[in-house]
C-alpha cells in the first residue's frame, strides 16, 4: 500500500446540461509531480476546483493522508495546506505583489500591519526557489510571468503542501516556461506534492512523474510518464491520432492586403512609445507571423491596428484604402477581422448567450435586423449553423450563456464569429492560448485554410511551435521594433529565439532591401 | 428565450431547475426583500406606539387597497423615475440624477400649461411632451460630460439635482403667471392642460399610469428585441467587448442618458398636469428648496424590480401602496413621520436583494443538495 497524500475517489459533479466529471479517481504521491491531462471541458478545472472547495462534488469523497476530509470552501483547503494557480490569476491589480502575497494573512501586531516581517520572508522566499519578483511593484504593472510568481510565492508564503498548477504555461514566453518549470522541479525535490493541469505533451513528458487522462468528463487512465510517449498520451486525451505539424502547401502572396507605414502607439504604462515605427505589408494568401517575447509591443500593435487605440503617427491601409482613422466598425466592414488576445475582456460579453455572442459583429447587419429589431429567428438559424459548422459544445447549445462554456468552445465561438464574417485580412492574436492539442490542431487548420481562400492571415503569437509551423513569413518584434524578418524554412528555433531577446537583429535598411 | 426556459421547467415542476433560473432568484429576493422590510417595519410600530401596532400595520400592509386610485397616481412619478434609473443601469450608468430631470420636467411642465395657448385636445399633450424634453436635457448633460471627459456620472448627475432644483424654485418664484407668493405655491393647471382623468372619484388618478405602463412596455421590447437594447446591455455588462464590436460607446452613454431624464421629465409631468379630485383645482409646486424625494425613491423602484422594466411597474405600484396605505395609519395615531421610517426600511432591505438574491437561492440549492450527498454516506 503506497502512501498517498491526496486521493480524489469516484468523484461526480454536474451542471446544468452537462457532467463535468463523472466518477473519477485521482491519486497524489507525497514529492510527485503529477500531471493532469485533457482537452479544453474534459473536466480538469472543474475536478480542481472541486478539491480546492471551490464546487461541491455530487458523489465520491476526497481523503488526505488516508483520512477522509470534507473540503467546503477555498479556506478549508487552504487549512489543509492545498494551493492553487488560477488559470486567471486572482490578483488584486492595485495591490503591490506584497500585499497580494500577503492578503488574507497579513502578520500584525493589535492589528498594525507588520510590513517588513513579510517583505523578509517573501524575499527569502523569492530567493530560495528562484522566483524573481519586485515586492513593491503594483501587479497592473508587471508582466503576466511575473503575476504568476506572485501567485506560486502566495501558496509558498502559506506553507501550503499540495500546490495545483491550472495550465500555468499557457500564458508564459518559452524562457518563462523552462524557468517555471524548474522551479516546478525544485518544489517537488524540496517534497512538495504538485498538480499540474495542462495539455501540453512536451511538458509533461520534461518535468512529470505519473499522468492522469480525462476525456470529456470520464477518467481513461493513469501512466507513468517514463513508460508512455507523447503519441500515446494525445490518443489517451483526443480519442484519436492527432498530428503535431501543420500541413500546408507552398502558397504564392498576390496582392497587398495591409500595409502599414511607420507606426507609432504610445505606451499606457511607460512614458516612452511601445510600438516605433512599424512598417510592413501582409499580402494575400500568405501568413504573416509577428513573434516575440510578451510586452514587447504587439498589444498596443495589435490595439492600433484593430482601431482600439489611436497611433501617435504612421498609416495603416487596407486593400488599397486608408484606414488610419477610421473607426473600428469600419474598418470591421472593410474586410478586417479580429481574433482578439483577451478572449474575456475583448472577445465575449459574457453574461450574453452564446447565440448572441456570434452575432455581436453582426448584429446591425440587414440578414438579423429589421428597421431595429433584431431577427431572433434569424439569429437562431445563423447559430446552431455556426455551432454545427464548427463543432462549438456547450451545455444547452446557443441558449448557453457564454461564461459557462469552457475555454476552448469559447475560442471556437470567437473563431467562427470571425471567419465567418465577411473579411480579407484575419488579424488572430494568439489564438491558442490555453488551448489543448485538438483544439491548436483545428485552429491551425483554419488559419491554412483562410490563407488557401486567398484571404490575408496575421498571426501574432509568442510559441515558437506555432511560429515555425503556421507562418510562411516571420515578422520578430522586439522593444516595439521589428528587428528581422526570417523564412521559417530557413532558420530555426534557435535563431528565431536569438532575435525574440534582442540578442540578434537585422537593421531596418536591410530588412527593406530584403523586401 | 428565458421564458421558455421557464416555460420548460415549469411543465416538469423540477424544483431544483427551478432555483437555477436567473428569473426566480430575482423574484424571491424581491419577495424576501419585501418580507423583511415588512417585519422590521412592524417591529418599528410596535417600538413607537405598541398599543395600536397591529391596527397601524394593517392600515400599513392594506389600506392603500382603500385608495387604489390614488396609490395608482402616486405610483405613476415612482414609475417613471424609476424606469429611468434602471434604464440607465442596464448600460451599467448609475443615473442618480433623476430628481433633477424630474424636477426639470415639472417646470416645462408648468411652463407649456400656463404660458402656451394651445386647443384644449392638445394642450396637456404638448406639455407632457416638454416635461419630457426637460428631463432629457437634464440627462444630456451629464452623459455628455460622461462620454466625451470621463467624469462619473453620478457626480455631475447629483450635482444637476442642486442646480435643477434651485433653478426652477427660482424661475417658478419669479414668474407671477405662476406662482402665487401668498400661498407660496403655483396656481391651478389650466383646464386644458389637466391630463384627463381616469374618472375615478376622490383621487387625482389620471391618463398618466396609463401612458407610464405603456411606455414600461415599450422599454422592456426596446431592450430584448432591438439592436439599441442590444448594443446597451452589451455595453452594461462588458464594455470593452462593445467597443471591439464597434458600437459606438460614447453615443449610446449619451442616448441611453438622454432616454432616462427623459423618462424621469415624464415622471415630474405626469405628477404635476393631474387634475384633482376637486373639480377646476390640480396638483400644485412649492418652491421650497427640497431636492424632489420621488427621484431618490426612482432608485429604490428601480432596484427592488431589478432594473427590470416590468418587475419596476410592479414594485413603483408596491411602494406606492405602501405609502398610501401609511398615511391612512396616522388615522390610529402614529405620526407621518413614523410611516417614513416603514418606507425606508421596506427601502432599505430592497438594496439587500442582490445579497439575498444569491443566498436565499444559496440557501434552497443547498438544502436540495445535502439530500443527495447523504445517500451514499449513510450507504457506507
Amino acid at each position: 500500500m503506497e502512501n498517498y497524500i491526496v486521493e480524489m475517489l469516484n468523484i461526480t459533479k454536474e451542471f446544468p446540461g452537462i457532467i463535468a466529471n463523472d466518477d473519477i479517481t485521482l491519486k497524489l504521491k507525497k514529492g510527485e509531480i503529477h500531471a493532469l491531462l485533457g482537452e479544453n471541458g474534459a473536466g480538469k478545472s472543474t475536478l480542481m476546483s472541486v478539491l480546492f472547495g471551490l464546487y461541491q462534488a455530487e458523489k465520491g469523497n476526497i481523503k488526505m493522508n488516508g483520512k477522509e476530509v470534507k473540503i467546503n470552501n477555498p479556506n478549508d483547503a487552504n487549512a489543509m495546506g492545498i494551493g492553487m494557480v488560477h488559470q486567471h490569476f486572482k490578483l488584486v491589480e492595485v495591490f503591490t505583489v506584497l500585499e497580494n502575497i500577503i492578503l488574507g494573512v497579513e502578520p500584525n501586531k493589535m492589528g498594525f500591519l507588520q510590513e517588513s516581517e513579510a517583505k523578509e520572508k517573501v524575499i527569502d522566499l523569492s530567493e530560495r526557489y528562484g522566483l524573481k519578483v519586485n515586492p513593491d511593484a503594483l501587479i497592473e504593472d508587471i508582466s503576466v510571468g511575473m503575476q504568476q510568481r506572485v501567485e506560486i510565492l502566495k501558496m509558498l508564503y502559506r506553507d501550503n503542501e499540495i500546490l495545483i498548477f491550472d495550465e500555468p504555461t499557457a500564458v508564459l514566453t518559452p524562457q518563462e516556461i523552462i524557468e517555471l518549470l524548474k522551479i516546478m522541479k525544485d518544489l517537488a525535490n524540496e517534497g512538495k506534492s504538485i498538480l499540474f493541469i495542462t495539455h501540453k505533451l512536451n511538458e509533461i513528458m520534461e518535468v512529470s512523474d505519473r499522468c492522469t487522462v480525462l476525456r470529456k468528463g470520464k477518467y481513461i487512465g493513469t501512466v507513468d510518464v517514463k513508460d508512455t510517449t507523447k503519441e500515446e498520451l494525445s490518443r489517451m486525451m483526443v480519442g484519436r491520432d492527432i498530428t503535431f505539424s501543420v500541413e500546408k502547401e507552398a502558397t504564392s502572396p498576390k496582392d497587398v492586403v495591409l500595409s502599414i507605414k511607420d507606426m507609432t502607439v504610445a505606451s499606457k504604462i511607460h512614458k516612452n512609445n511601445a510600438v516605433k515605427g512599424v512598417s510592413f505589408d501582409v499580402r494575400a494568401g500568405e501568413i504573416v507571423c509577428l513573434a516575440g517575447i510578451d510586452g514587447n509591443g504587439q498589444t498596443e500593435f495589435v490595439h492600433a491596428l484593430t482601431g482600439l487605440e489611436k497611433m501617435v503617427k504612421g498609416s495603416i491601409s487596407l486593400c488599397g484604402k486608408d484606414i488610419s482613422k477610421a473607426s473600428i466598425r469600419q474598418r470591421s466592414v472593410s474586410g478586417m477581422s479580429h481574433i482578439p488576445e483577451d478572449r474575456h475582456k475583448h472577445g465575449l460579453v459574457l453574461d450574453y448567450t452564446l447565440e448572441e455572442n456570434l452575432v455581436l459583429q453582426r448584429y446591425w447587419q440587414p440578414k438579423f435586423q429589421n428597421k431595429g429589431f433584431i431577427k431572433f429567428d434569424e439569429v437562431r438559424n445563423y447559430a446552431d449553423e455556426l455551432i454545427e459548422r464548427f463543432d462549438i459544445r456547450s451545455g444547452q447549445g446557443p441558449i448557453t450563456l457564454a461564461r459557462s462554456m469552457s475555454g476552448g468552445n469559447q475560442q471556437k465561438a470567437i473563431i467562427a464569429r470571425e471567419i465567418d464574417k465577411d473579411h480579407e485580412l484575419l488579424v488572430a492574436v494568439q489564438p491558442t492560448r490555453g488551448l489543448d492539442v485538438g483544439a491548436i490542431e483545428y485552429i491551425h487548420k483554419q488559419l491554412v485554410e483562410r490563407r488557401d481562400a486567398g484571404k490575408a492571415v496575421l498571426l501574432i503569437s509568442l510559441e515558437l511551435d506555432e511560429v515555425m509551423n503556421v507562418s510562411d513569413r516571420i515578422l520578430v518584434i522586439y522593444e516595439g521594433e521589428i528587428v528581422g524578418e526570417l523564412d521559417p524554412k530557413n532558420t530555426n528555433v534557435q535563431e528565431l529565439g536569438l532575435y525574440m531577446s534582442g540578442a540578434k537583429r537585422t537593421t531596418s535598411k536591410e530588412i527593406k532591401n530584403e523586401g | 428565450m428565458k421564458d421558455k426556459k421557464d416555460a420548460s421547467s415549469k411543465t416538469k415542476f423540477d424544483l431544483k431547475k427551478i432555483t437555477q433560473l436567473k428569473g426566480y432568484s430575482s423574484f424571491t429576493s424581491a419577495l424576501m426583500a419585501i418580507f423583511l422590510g415588512l417585519v422590521f417595519g412592524f417591529l418599528v410600530m410596535l417600538f413607537a406606539n405598541p398599543g395600536s401596532a397591529v391596527a397601524g400595520f394593517r392600515y400599513v400592509v392594506i389600506g392603500g387597497l382603500r385608495r387604489i386610485g390614488d396609490v395608482f397616481y402616486f405610483a405613476t412619478p415612482i414609475l417613471m423615475t424609476g424606469l429611468a434609473v434602471g434604464f440607465a443601469f442596464k448600460m451599467g450608468l448609475f443615473n442618480i440624477g433623476a430628481s433633477g430631470q424630474y424636477t426639470m420636467g415639472v417646470f416645462f411642465a408648468l411652463y407649456v400649461s400656463f404660458m402656451w395657448d394651445l386647443p384644449p385636445g392638445i394642450h396637456w399633450v404638448v406639455a407632457i411632451l416638454a416635461g419630457m424634453v426637460g428631463g432629457m436635457i437634464w440627462g444630456f448633460i451629464p452623459g455628455f460630460f460622461k462620454a466625451f471627459l470621463n467624469v462619473n456620472e453620478v457626480i455631475t448627475s447629483i450635482m444637476f439635482n442642486y442646480i435643477g432644483m434651485y433653478l426652477v424654485d427660482m424661475l417658478i418664484q419669479g414668474n407671477a403667471m405662476m406662482y402665487v407668493s401668498s400661498t407660496t405655491r403655483t396656481r391651478y393647471v389650466p383646464m386644458g392642460a389637466q391630463i384627463p382623468s381616469l374618472g375615478i372619484s376622490g383621487s387625482n388618478v389620471n391618463m398618466g399610469i396609463i401612458i407610464g405602463i405603456v411606455i414600461a412596455v415599450i422599454l422592456y421590447i426596446v431592450l430584448q428585441k432591438t439592436t439599441f437594447g442590444y448594443e446597451l446591455k452589451a455595453t452594461g455588462f462588458n464594455k470593452f467587448a462593445s467597443e471591439y464590436a464597434g458600437m459606438q460607446g460614447k453615443k449610446n452613454i449619451i442616448l441611453a442618458m438622454v432616454i432616462s431624464g427623459g423618462l424621469a421629465g415624464l415622471g415630474g409631468a405626469f405628477l404635476i398636469l393631474a387634475p384633482s379630485g376637486i373639480a377646476g383645482s390640480s396638483m400644485t409646486y412649492e418652491p421650497i428648496n427640497i431636492i424632489a424625494a420621488n427621484g431618490f425613491n426612482g432608485i429604490a423602484v428601480s432596484l427592488l424590480g431589478n432594473s427590470h422594466p416590468l418587475g419596476i411597474i410592479f414594485s413603483a405600484v408596491f411602494i406606492s401602496h405602501i405609502q398610501r396605505g401609511g398615511t391612512l395609519a396616522s388615522l390610529v395615531g402614529y405620526k407621518p413621520e413614523i410611516i417614513d421610517v416603514v418606507i425606508a426600511v421596506i427601502i432599505y432591505f430592497s438594496a439587500f436583494a442582490m445579497i439575498m438574491k444569491s443566498s436565499v437561492s444559496e440557501f434552497i440549492k443547498k438544502k436540495l443538495g445535502k439530500k443527495q450527498i447523504q445517500v451514499p454516506k449513510e450507504a457506507e
